[in-house]
């Protein structure tokens, strides 16, 4: 018996900023930084929009492709790195959101940007074990990048969720398997604001070592190459990184297009592999295979096997899509940006 | 004084050593050096560190004890010292060895020189290279290292014509020799278009007229020259060396466009040697920055004052030229870990005159030169080399 996804929703905010208009206000070549990252814009969250509010959104697409009964999700995980609350869950708001409360557990994860593929592997186990009939798991994020700092060229916000279970599948999770060591290649202690990176040192011996060794573990439990695969997707902390990895695992860019949205709304942190997951199975086809890798600061990889199935055609799928949202986009101009990211100090509201 | 010889060399990989602590680098070019030498633990009198700043790049002073412990020497119970000058502290560490062996007090000496640079931010790293400038009068005010080298080569432009294009010929040169070198962190070669239209650290400089940021350690055995055809057949012998210093602060200094300090310490070294610059055909000067290696090549003579630019550009110094500079790729292209410089230069000296410099080596290598600088220039070490008799 096999765990699969029973279904799926994501959510993109509307706003946009382009490299060259961050940089344009440090006095740096923001479209050289932006061809470096290949990134042409990212996504910014509207001032009302937070992790919970894009968590909903995501749950609620998910929820509007099926008919299913949300009192028969037992669990939901939200994975994040940005959380409004230190303490009080995500997770909560978005059960009461869908109706999924209050008999059903809910928690909110955290390991950098793969803390929502490991939402997605509790639920497996969750399900599989039959403790519940269905589990949701979410990443969503609006990544803190310093001002100034390279980061803010990237980091940008989105969110997507999936439902797990073992019966009505569009898609199974042949196998499951994460590499995990204790690597500092990026962090943000409590209380802090905006994260510190080890700079070059997030490339070769993070994200590299971990999503390669990972994805070579996964190819030898699942007995496949990366010929077997239609679609493969990777975390997307920028546009290089996911696709030199691809190419040494011997993935082609027509593999990999569809997932990569990292290039049009930047990196989403927690986000990033879901919605790229969701770009696929918006357009795969039963029998399809799809590479599945995620990637988490810290560090860790998950890494999912997935094939399409017969279920496929019976969810909607004349919803929006993520494509649809990639390219419903408002562009904003840095003030604007620095008002929507709270950067402004402004006067502080009475008590 | 007795004659010193140098019997062993090594040196670690140069780069972001994400996988090599402080210890490791001590360790592999210190172990290298050893078994070069052939020599037991037994024979080693002393050990002598060259570094910067390992208290600021890795909390850890006392460094001396340390790298002899982890080479496995702390039952020797041995003199261990660590040598601090700047940039200089690897070149200053030689010369203190040579002087110890040539005293008689020792026989046979290690000297290395080690930095962990990555371990912090580049920032942070710059603030730390900063702190050999002078902190009341220079750094305090906002002076980054970049930007006083930056005020050389102004004044270096505006007195003699040098151009951006010169200082790129630098980069180009040393690029080129770095791309022939195994150890060096860029083994690519550039072209003088990449260095143009690098972004500014601080104009006139680009990012391609700096040196990168780097792990790395170099090791040397040192021995009195009447033994040292006991552990080799190619023993290479200190001829002369020679250590100045300046004012500390660049606006003290009686010229922007030479370092004193480089004048003096050559005109020592020569003198002890008894050759000219004409008799080198091989040297490893401080490029730290790329007008430095042209008010270097300048200062110890080989080329006439205000003429480094166009001499590099028309092939002077490069690989097989009148004199060739910076065959290791230099610390622009070989890599800059600042403690190690003085040391591995040195050791690529030695493998030039062993004539094991593989494809880089230099036709008919007698005799090669190291200069070293700490901070601006407030410190400067020519040591002078040549193939045992």
């Amino acid at each position: 018996m096999s765990a699969g996804i029973v279904t799926y929703g994501g959510y993109v905010p509307r706003y946009r900023i382009r490299p060259k208009e961050i940089g344009a206000v440090w006095g740096a070549d923001g479209e050289a930084m932006g061809r470096g990252l290949n990134i042409k814009a990212k996504s910014v969250p509207g001032p009302d929009e937070d992790v919970i509010t894009i968590s909903v959104e995501a749950a609620r697409a998910a929820m509007a492709r099926v008919d299913l009964d949300p009192t028969d999700i037992g669990a939901i995980y939200v994975g994040s790195e940005s959380h409004p609350y230190a303490v009080k869950p995500t997770a909560t708001v978005v059960a009461e959101a869908i109706g999924a409360a209050p008999v059903m557990t809910a928690a909110d994860f955290e390991f950098a940007c793969k803390a929502g593929t490991a939402a997605m592997q509790t639920c497996m186990g969750l399900t599989l074990s039959k403790m519940y009939k269905y589990g949701m798991a979410i990443g969503s994020d609006t990544s803190q990048g310093a001002p100034g700092d390279a980061l803010e060229y990237s980091a940008s916000a989105g969110g997507a969720a999936f439902v797990i279970g073992t019966d009505r599948m569009i898609a199974t999770i042949d196998h499951t398997v994460s590499y995990t060591t204790d690597t500092p290649d990026f962090w943000r202690r409590e209380g802090q604001r905006y994260p510190s990176h080890g700079g070059r040192f997030t490339g070769e011996p993070a994200y590299f070592k971990h999503v390669v060794s990972c994805a070579q573990l996964l190819f030898k439990r699942a007995g496949t190459t990366a010929e077997d695969y239609e679609y493969a997707v990777f975390h997307q902390p920028n546009g290089k990184f996911p696709v030199r990895a691809g190419k040494q695992l011997g993935f082609k860019d027509g593999q990999m297009d569809t997932g990569l949205l990292v290039r049009d709304i930047g990196n989403t942190y927690s986000g990033a592999i879901m919605l790229g997951l969701c770009a696929i199975l918006d357009e795969a086809e039963a029998g399809d295979r799809i590479f599945a890798m995620g990637y988490g600061s810290g560090a860790g990889s998950d890494g999912f096997d997935l094939t399409v199935t017969d279920e496929i055609r019976k969810i909607r799928r004349d919803v929006r899509s993520i494509r649809d949202m990639v390219k419903d986009s408002a562009f904003i101009d840095y003030a604007t940006y620095a008002k929507y990211r709270g950067k402004i100090a402004m006067k502080e509201a009475a008590v | 004084m007795r004659d010193v010889a140098i019997i062993g060399v090594g040196e670690t990989p140069f780069g972001e050593l994400w996988d090599y602590s402080f210890r490791d680098l001590g360790i592999e070019a210190g172990l290298k050096a050893i078994q070069d030498a052939k020599v037991t633990a037994e024979e080693i009198d002393a050990v002598y560190v060259g570094n910067m700043s390992a208290g600021k790049f890795i909390d850890q002073e006392h460094v001396s004890a340390l790298v002899a412990d982890y080479a496995g020497l702390a039952d020797m119970h041995l003199p261990t010292v660590r040598v601090e000058g700047g940039g200089a502290c690897g070149a200053v560490a030689l010369l203190q060895a040579r002087m110890a062996i040539a005293s008689g007090m020792y026989d046979v000496v290690v000297v290395g020189g080690a930095e962990k640079m990555t371990d912090v931010g580049e920032v942070q790293a710059a603030e730390i290279l900063s702190s050999t400038a002078d902190q009341e009068w220079e750094s305090v005010f906002g002076a980054t290292f970049a930007g006083l080298y930056a005020m050389m080569a102004r004044r270096h432009m505006h007195e003699f014509g040098t151009t951006r294009e010169h200082m790129g010929a630098v980069a180009v040169k040393n690029h080129k020799n770095g791309a022939l070198n195994p150890v060096a962190q860029f083994q690519k070669e550039i072209t003088l278009e990449t260095v143009l239209q690098s972004p500014w650290v601080a104009e006139p400089l680009g990012l391609f007229d700096c040196a990168p940021l780097s792990d790395g350690a170099a090791a040397i055995v040192l021995c009195a020259m009447d033994a040292a055809r006991r552990y080799t057949d190619a023993p290479i012998r200190i001829a002369g060396s020679g250590q100045a210093s300046d004012f500390l602060a660049l606006h003290d200094r009686r010229d922007l466009t030479t370092m004193d300090a480089t004048v003096v310490a050559g005109k020592r070294a020569f003198a002890e040697a008894k050759v000219e610059p004409r008799d080198i055909q091989v040297a490893e000067v401080h490029d730290n920055f790329t007008i430095t290696e042209i008010l270097a090549i300048e200062d110890l003579k080989f080329v006439e004052k205000g003429k480094g630019g166009p001499a590099t550009v028309d092939g002077v110094t490069a690989l097989n030229g009148k004199v060739s500079v910076n065959t290791s790729g230099g610390l622009k292209a070989r890599g800059q870990p600042v403690g190690a410089t003085g040391v591995a230069q040195a050791v690529e000296i030695v493998r030039q005159l062993r004539g094991e410099a593989g494809k880089r080596q230099v036709v008919g290598a007698r005799r090669g030169l190291t200069h070293t600088l700490g901070g601006t220039g407030a410190t400067a070490v020519v040591h002078i080399f040549e193939r045992g008799a």
